[in-house]
């Protein structure tokens, strides 16, 4: 109670407002936080693995999105629940970290607060919980490690690396052109990649969305793409061997910050003001003409008559371009960005083979297209596809599948997938459990069990009956002692994932039991909620 | 319980329930533009809500219609976008789109009831797209390599297009006029040199191809009004008093005889910009904004026509088609290449003055005027010819052409039905079900032109069968018929694009099993 009463019997407050403030406490606020982690988790269930659903998620504005990423799904749901907040940034920090496997790591975490809220009835004091999680999830990772298999790839041989992307891929819509989708994407990563440093950079991978064709239309274009026309509808439209400008300077007189007027009192000063305005347009031009440069890209607008005065003066410009669009441009042209017209020089001009416009169906949709850069790693994947809805997913499969092959490259050990890798975990967790002292023993078995809840949802979202596919699955990979036997999601007749070609990285899976881990300890922990009022 | 966690407000639908409001969402909007399918398909008249404006609009495209209705069901949102996408890649065939993604969506519910899993549907329409595809393109007749053939092509598939318009009386007119106007672009495809020009009055058939550009403005007051090889200067820059541009300056005198002299210096320098412009040599000037009185009396003086307030696209059309650039500065009149026609002149249309440029350089550029009774009349009659000139454009580029008149559909199932016995499991099932929906189509164009659908869609079929794949339904005189004979082509592409994209669609919206709407936001002021 926050009210606590003085020697004399009168009230003391601790906490302020009692009215306006909620408050929960003990094993009730363990509770309520758990309940609203496990409704989270189950609205992703039904997405998980190769024949999950899909969400249609409405925006406050009514627009429609319809994905199959946990990730997107928890970010765009409003999520008001302080822990099941826990829950969107749990998958959230898994896409930024591993990009994939973000629906996997919220219903794990949703399993293995099932199981504690178990425990807890028990009489289970949740440190306790915890500490045994802790100490499971330990030889989960050892397990993981040991059956972990590394796949050799180089640039010529990637047939490794499409066929982790084509699993990744599974589970989304575009999966129809699963093969395609997934060659895009190790094209894209592998073009851009450092293979001695194991690096990528991201950055050098650019997606564009364009509704209309069909999805088979999607292309990797080597080069940069930009959502842009020329500013003016006359100016050339394909350059060959450009030298850019990249400003970040207006065509326009300039306007210093310092606050100024200028008083125009007589005639002269009229016409001088005239001259020295016309003056500033033809300098301008006359600075890029000099450096050489014959496309000018700028961040900002045009005025008129600089607009006339570049197609005079045959040189191409995009106006109007984004700052990252920009960056992106300079690395791959090998060009400075200018932020003023006096720094205009020849060296600091990009150079690319060619530069050109296109034109897309019956609307006057288009593109430019900046190709065979210096700097030629830089690439962008042009996403066509029926609707909107499909071009956006479309784009978050890409990049969830760009996402794995970079981790392949960085790491290139795999676990096999359809749930093998879990349930190799979840008995050697159990085999463990036996030998720990104590309460803690019940911990460790209950996060077995909770490992056992991802084959188990695999079976379920595929239409299979999951316990009986599970027991199967368990006792094979006992008999056999083969940690690569999982839930045959496709039907194609194996259990053994590895002939299957179902692959996921090490990396991925060992972040997503160690993240899920991290944040059920933390919801477990939690006592006490304690939340303000609203402000009146 | 459930919603304890979610922000107020939000909705939450799952399983069973988001799909039946997928289903009765996409099947409704499907229904509402059902009737406007296929030759005698009716129009739908569109009003607008607003206070201050309650316009109607007549239509029988798919696109307008569906961009016009508000809308809150996101499986419905979901058949718009694709109706929109359709129009802009295709431009016909929008009403299809929708059409057949309800009706497969309608086959799915059925399945749904006999408890298939969504994912199993999926990839039973996967195989069933994948062979209807291969039948379409197996039947896909290509003539560009003769000419003759491939104008009667095109001529057949503005046909067809127009047959469902309002234009469907005119046809044969309006079709001739539309392959014209596309023959002229030659394989450049861009519409932009096509104009269409609408002034009520007269009758649909006074419409008329016109060779040349023309421009609904008027030409200033004393100045002529035809001129022979024209030279002519196209710009965009305000002819008032030029804006001083540099930033905060501004005029401040101290006497009544200094704002006289800074207004006679402001006229010195329009009087300037003005003779730098004749200087050009040129004797018509257009410009995208206003002209004023005084540089108007100017160029009168000076001979020249000058054409204000052409507004955007009329400056850019012109400009394309006359070969000239549009300019702003006049400092260097040997630089700026001036567009140049043979003659321009003011003509009448109706009652209206219009200037038409005639003989312009670019011979791919031309005007098709439309005469009408009512304005809606016209708006409906652009749209119409719209879709037909777009449809043509793109069968330039992709030259392979299909049998309308429901023959490829039934084809399709056709090839469908042949493939699924062949298929284990229940795959097959949904293949048979999509075959129905595209059977479906036929019927609700039969539906329309008010014929016994079950009758005729079966004698399709039977026709097919027996091997005459290319009979489809004669909706003039109410029975089958060989499609080659009366002439029903479409545009391959088209076709392939409502196969595909409403197969996605749908697939994408069975694939759901929740819904999240999100409280819709606050809005200030309503």
């Amino acid at each position: 109670m926050s009210m606590v009463y003085d020697e004399y019997g009168r009230p003391f407050i601790i906490l302020k407002e009692q009215q306006a403030k909620n408050r929960v406490k003990g094993l009730e606020a363990q509770k309520s936080n758990i309940l609203a982690a496990k409704s989270v988790s189950s609205v992703l269930r039904t997405s998980l693995g190769p024949k999950g659903m899909d969400k249609m998620l409405v925006d406050p504005d009514g627009d429609v999105t319809i994905t199959n990423d946990g990730a997107t799904i928890l970010e765009r749901m409003e999520v008001q629940h302080q822990v099941a907040k826990l829950l969107v940034e749990l998958s959230q920090s898994q896409d930024n970290e591993i990009g994939d496997g973000t629906t996997g790591v919220v219903v794990l975490a949703g399993a293995l607060l099932a199981q504690a809220e178990k425990l807890l009835d028990r009489g289970i004091h949740p440190v306790r919980v915890a500490e045994g999680y802790e100490a499971a999830c330990k030889v989960a990772l050892d397990t993981l490690g040991k059956i972990g298999d590394t796949v050799e790839f180089t640039k010529d041989n990637t047939e490794p690396l499409v066929t982790t992307a084509e699993t990744t891929l599974n589970s989304k819509i575009i999966n129809v052109n699963r093969r395609k989708m997934a060659e895009i994407a190790v094209n894209a990563v592998l073009s851009v990649a450092d293979l001695d440093r194991k690096d990528v950079n991201f950055d050098m991978i650019k997606m564009e969305g364009k509704p209309g064709g069909r999805l088979e239309d999607t292309e990797l274009v080597q080069g940069i793409v930009l959502d842009k026309e020329m500013s003016h509808p006359q100016m050339s439209k394909t350059i060959k061997d450009v030298k850019c400008a990249l400003l970040t300077c207006p065509f326009e007189p300039p306007k210093p910050k310092t606050k100024h007027k200028l008083d125009i009192t007589s005639k002269e000063a009229y016409d001088k003001l005239y001259e020295h305005e016309q003056a500033y347009f033809t300098k301008m031009i006359q600075q890029v003409k000099d450096s050489g440069a014959n496309l000018v890209i700028c961040q900002w607008g045009f005025d008129d008559e600089a607009n006339h005065l570049l197609l005079q003066n045959k040189l191409p410009a995009i106006r109007w371009v984004g700052g990252v669009e920009l960056e992106l441009i300079a690395i791959a042209t090998g060009a400075r960005i200018i932020p003023r017209f006096s720094e205009l020089s020849a060296d600091k001009l990009g150079s690319c083979g060619q530069v050109r416009e296109i034109a897309f169906g019956t609307t006057k949709e288009k593109m430019v297209v900046i190709e065979d850069c210096k700097n030629s790693s830089a690439v962008t994947c042009v996403v066509r596809g029926g609707n909107k809805m499909i071009v956006d997913e479309a784009k978050r499969s890409l990049h969830d599948a760009m996402c794995v092959v970079r981790n392949l490259v960085k790491d290139n050990r795999v676990v096999y997938g359809g749930g093998s890798a879990e349930i190799a975990c979840s008995m050697a967790v159990s085999k463990h459990a036996d030998s720990v002292m104590g309460t803690d023993q019940y911990a460790i078995r209950a996060f077995a069990d909770a490992l056992d809840d991802i084959p188990l949802a695999l079976a379920e979202n595929c239409g299979l009956s999951p316990i009986e596919e599970l027991a199967n699955v368990k006792s094979k990979q006992l008999a056999e002692n083969n940690p690569f036997l999982g839930v045959d999601c496709n039907q194609s007749g194996t259990n053994n994932m590895k002939e299957q070609g179902v692959f996921e990285t090490l990396i991925g899976k060992q972040q997503q039991l160690l993240l899920a881990t991290q944040v059920v300890k933390m919801v477990l922990k939690i006592d006490d909620v304690i939340s303000m009022g609203q402000y009146q | 319980m459930e919603q304890a966690y979610m922000e107020q407000g939000t909705q939450m639908d799952k399983g069973d329930n988001a799909r039946m409001s997928s289903f009765v969402g996409a099947i409704a909007i499907a229904d509402l533009v059902k009737t406007t399918l296929g030759p005698k398909g009716m129009d739908k008249i569109l009003q607008r809500v607003s206070q201050q404006d309650q316009s109607i609009s007549v239509t029988n495209d798919g696109a307008t219609i569906l961009k016009a209705v508000n809308i809150d069901n996101p499986a419905a949102k979901v058949l718009v976008d694709i109706a929109k996408v359709q129009d802009d890649e295709v431009g016909d065939g929008t009403t299809s789109v929708a059409v057949f993604c309800g009706e497969l969506l309608r086959e799915a519910e059925k399945l749904i009831a006999q408890r298939i899993h969504p994912q199993t549907i999926c990839k039973g329409w996967r195989l069933a797209r994948d062979a209807a595809r291969k039948a379409l393109e197996e039947h896909a007749r290509d003539n560009a390599a003769n000419e003759e053939k491939f104008r009667d092509d095109l001529f057949n598939i503005a046909r067809t297009t127009l047959s469902s318009k309002l234009l469907t009386h005119d046809k044969d007119y309006f079709s001739n006029l539309a392959v014209d106007a596309v023959m002229r672009l030659k394989k450049s495809g861009n519409l932009d040199y096509i104009q269409i020009i609408k002034k009520a009055g007269g009758q649909l058939r006074d419409s008329y191809l016109e060779s040349g550009f023309i421009m609904d403005k008027k030409i200033g007051i004393g100045q002529p009004k035809r001129i022979e090889n024209a030279r002519i200067l196209i710009a965009n820059t305000s002819m008032d008093t030029d804006k001083i541009k540099i930033y905060g300056s501004r005029v401040r005198v101290d006497a009544m005889s200094k704002v006289a002299e800074i207004e006679e210096a402001e006229k010195d320098k329009m009087r300037g910009k003005c003779k730098k412009i004749i200087d050009h040599g040129i004797n018509v000037f257009v410009n995208r904004q206003l002209i004023y009185n005084f540089p108007e009396q100017i160029f009168a003086e000076a001979g020249i026509m000058s054409i204000e307030h052409a507004d955007f696209d009329g400056v850019e059309h012109l400009a394309a088609v006359t070969g000239g650039e549009v300019a702003s500065t006049f400092d260097h009149p040997e630089l700026v290449d001036l567009g140049k026609c043979d003659l321009i002149e003011e003509v009448m249309i109706g009652e209206d003055k219009v200037i038409r440029f005639s003989g312009c350089a670019s011979g791919e550029a031309c005007t098709i005027v439309l005469r009408g009774a009512s304005n809606h009349l016209l708006d409906e009659a652009e749209r119409s010819l719209h879709d037909a000139l777009c449809v043509l454009t793109q069968t330039v580029k992709e030259t392979r052409t299909i049998c309308g008149g429901g023959c490829t559909e039934v084809l399709m199932a056709q090839a469908v039905d042949n493939e699924a016995p062949s298929i284990p499991g229940k795959k097959a099932l949904a293949m048979e079900a999509f075959a129905r929906a595209l059977r479906q189509m036929p019927t609700i164009v039969a539906d329309n032109g008010g014929y016994d659908s079950a009758e005729l869609v079966t004698q399709l079929r039977a026709a097919h069968a027996a091997g005459n794949d290319s009979y489809g339904l004669d909706m003039y005189n109410g029975k089958i018929g060989c499609m080659d004979e009366l002439g029903v082509r479409e545009s391959f592409k088209s076709k392939l694009q409502v196969l595909l994209s409403a197969s996605e669609a749908a697939e994408m919206i069975l694939r759901v099993d929740d819904i999240i709407k999100c409280a819709p936001r606050q809005r200030e002021g309503h």
